[in-house]
């Protein structure tokens, strides 16, 4: 095998890339797990829909990649508090494997009403930004890549800001830790449910937006990086925004060196491992303490 | 209880197997090969009902212990000319150690709920990868088995041996479900999804008592999983491992009835033929379409019937039941009189 220092700083750094992405798609479920302490499994499948707003409207209406956003994150965030409150609100109180089962019910309708609707292709688009690089003595880095960790950055930042400094925010985490205590003050605890799901679906938005430059889609394409999503999240520890992004990092670098050391898909084997052994072995995440 | 009302229970699945045994005659092809997949659903789903019914862990990737029994028996037969049989027992056997360390593991660090869900997927996932990147199992393009009838090889030119055989392992599951659901294990297992604090400080080993269920269920599935291969003469990594995979063999049981004897034999009888039939007439158009009905299916059986068709019959039942006997035993008038209200 051929590892020398190049390849590897070049896996590097894909990684950290591939890292920002991972962990932009999975802020969302994060936070919805946070909050109301719902695993959504149809997680990748909405963001699947953002992907494919944004190529259409790349593709097929001319628009500028990053400019979709102003549509994409309102159109997913719209969809997504839409199915929330015709079918996981409902059942809200129900034992958490009932909306597990609901959720992976929705990807199942979500994944093939795309398939019905848009074929199997695998779709992706070419624009100026595709080809757009910076070379670093021999590392090369795409800029459209580069946005894409930029705004998981500011993500994470800007949702760390609104719910550590904004009433709302507050409101948020006061539901989050104890919902009865919170409507005994006067929060109104289904409304901030939904705002938080709305939210949580709006990242997947603007993760759409931001990854079409360089990504594909396709109806199957959230089945892979919904899996991911979780990954990252129990990585992270679950509704830990921060450990979110180090468990995207950890598994962009994860994922890349493990396709510079292993042949072919058995580097996925090495993800899932890594995926398994936290589950076991601490379920809380990186960052935070075992809880009581 | 008498002895008669004990083995009442019994009746019901010799009853239909005997309904079933009658149908090959009136059956064309079509519905012949559906009410296979019918049984292997059902038979599958069996298997999960025991750790994902009765005792409450909800795996979401049987596909494994399915894929171990198909891939082996496969494996051992193609590579060694090794007789099904003999294949079926290893796989079967290397099911059983593959639940019981999982189970091993997973149980003993307490993991349960979504956690749980999650860790089986990714090994059923794991799964998929590493049979593709094994050469001696075919790799992502699977083990085509060799044509070789006879008993001997478990396999017959004549397509109703199948059927008669199918028969078998539904009527046998039902049986044997029947049998244990009254059996102190089950009732351990029950009491562990109810309430595990409860039933640890009961006396009961709760987590033996999940990894004896993630053993069953694993030895389950693999025969089923056995059955499936010796039928289609194929097994490919997605096509027992994947996630969809996984996903229907819950589906029969969660919509027919989760934790009940018939459930899942229901579920898949219901499902089955309607998700094939949009398949043949719908699938050039719709690609898909039959997973479409599943995710539906399961949306909508979450939103209303939580506990299955099944749990949603006994509950009108039960309602029916309750307004008729408090009809009788209260008339009107002689309710007697409340402290709160005098």
């Amino acid at each position: 095998m051929n590892f020398d220092a190049q390849v590897f700083t070049q896996a590097l750094v894909s990684g950290v890339m591939l890292g920002g992405m991972f962990a932009l798609i999975s802020i969302g479920l994060t936070l919805i797990w946070g909050v109301m302490k719902i695993i959504n499994f149809a997680h990748g499948e909405f963001l699947m829909l953002g992907l494919y707003i944004a190529y259409f409207l790349v593709a097929n209406v001319g628009f500028p990649p990053y400019l979709t956003i102003f549509i994409t994150v309102p159109a997913v965030a719209l969809i997504g508090i839409f199915i929330f409150k015709v079918t996981i609100n409902p059942i809200l109180k129900d034992p958490v494997m009932n909306l597990i089962m609901l959720t992976l019910g929705l990807s199942l309708i979500l994944q093939n009403l795309a398939l019905v609707a848009f074929k199997a292709d695998v779709l992706s688009v070419r624009t100026a930004w595709t080809k757009r690089v910076i070379d670093v003595g021999g590392v090369v880095i795409s800029v459209s890549q580069v946005i894409c960790l930029i705004g998981a950055i500011l993500t994470t930042l800007g949702i760390w800001w609104f719910l550590k400094s904004t009433d709302v925010g507050r409101a948020v985490r006061a539901a989050a830790q104890n919902p009865a205590a919170a409507t005994l003050m006067g929060i109104d605890v289904p409304k901030i449910y939904l705002l938080a799901f709305g939210l949580g679906s709006a990242t997947l938005g603007l993760a759409a937006s931001l990854m079409i430059p360089f990504y594909y889609t396709s109806p199957t394409v959230g089945l892979f990086l919904g899996l991911i999503a979780f990954i990252v999240v129990v990585l992270g520890g679950m509704g830990n925004l921060f450990g979110c992004f180090l468990g995207g990092l950890i598994m962009g670098l994860a994922e890349s060196l493990g396709a510079a050391i292993f042949p072919g898909s058995l580097s996925r084997v090495f993800s899932f491992g890594i995926f398994v052994l936290f589950l076991i072995f601490r379920p809380q995440g990186v960052l935070s303490r075992r809880q009581a | 209880m008498s002895t008669a009302k004990r083995y009442m229970p019994y009746i019901g699945p010799l009853i239909l197997g005997v309904v079933l045994c009658l149908l090959p005659p009136i059956l064309d092809e079509r519905w012949k090969l559906i009410f296979l997949l019918v049984f292997i659903w059902a038979f599958l789903a069996m298997g999960w009902n025991i750790l994902g019914g009765y005792c409450g862990q909800h795996s979401l990737g049987h596909g494994l212990y399915m894929g171990i029994g198909a891939y082996l028996t496969a494996y051992f037969f193609q590579s060694f000319g090794l007789t099904p049989w003999l294949g079926m027992i290893i796989a079967m056997a290397a099911s059983a150690f593959t639940g019981w360390f999982i189970g091993w593991v997973v149980f003993r660090y307490q993991l349960k709920g979504a956690y749980f869900a999650l860790v089986t997927i990714a090994i059923a996932e794991m799964a998929v990868y590493i049979v593709s990147n094994i050469s001696a199992l075919g790799g992502a393009a699977g083990i085509q088995e060799d044509i070789k009838y006879g008993i001997a090889w478990l396999q017959s030119p004549n397509k109703a041996v199948y059927f008669y055989a199918g028969i078998g392992l539904v009527v046998g599951g039902l049986l044997l479900t029947q049998y244990l659901s009254k059996q102190r294990f089950f009732y351990y297992l029950q009491a562990v999804r109810e309430n595990e604090d409860a039933a640890e400080a009961l006396g009961v080993d709760t987590v033996k008592e999940k990894i004896k269920a993630s053993v069953w269920s694993a030895v389950w599935c693999a025969l089923g999983g056995v059955f499936y291969v010796q039928y289609f003469m194929y097994v490919g990594p997605r096509s027992v491992f994947g996630e969809t995979i996984s996903v229907q063999i819950l589906l029969f049981a969660i919509i027919g009835g989760l934790s009940t004897v018939w459930g899942p034999f229901v579920g898949a009888l219901i499902l089955v033929p309607i998700t094939e039939i949009t398949r043949s007439e719908l699938g050039t158009v719709f690609q898909g379409a039959s997973l479409l009905i599943y995710g539906a299916a399961m949306v909508l059986a979450m939103l209303f019937m939580p506990y299955g068709i099944l749990g949603l019959a006994k509950r009108l039942q039960e309602r029916y039941r309750n307004k008729r006997s408090s009809n009788n035993l209260a008339p009107r008038g002689a309710q007697p009189e409340g402290g709160e209200a005098s």
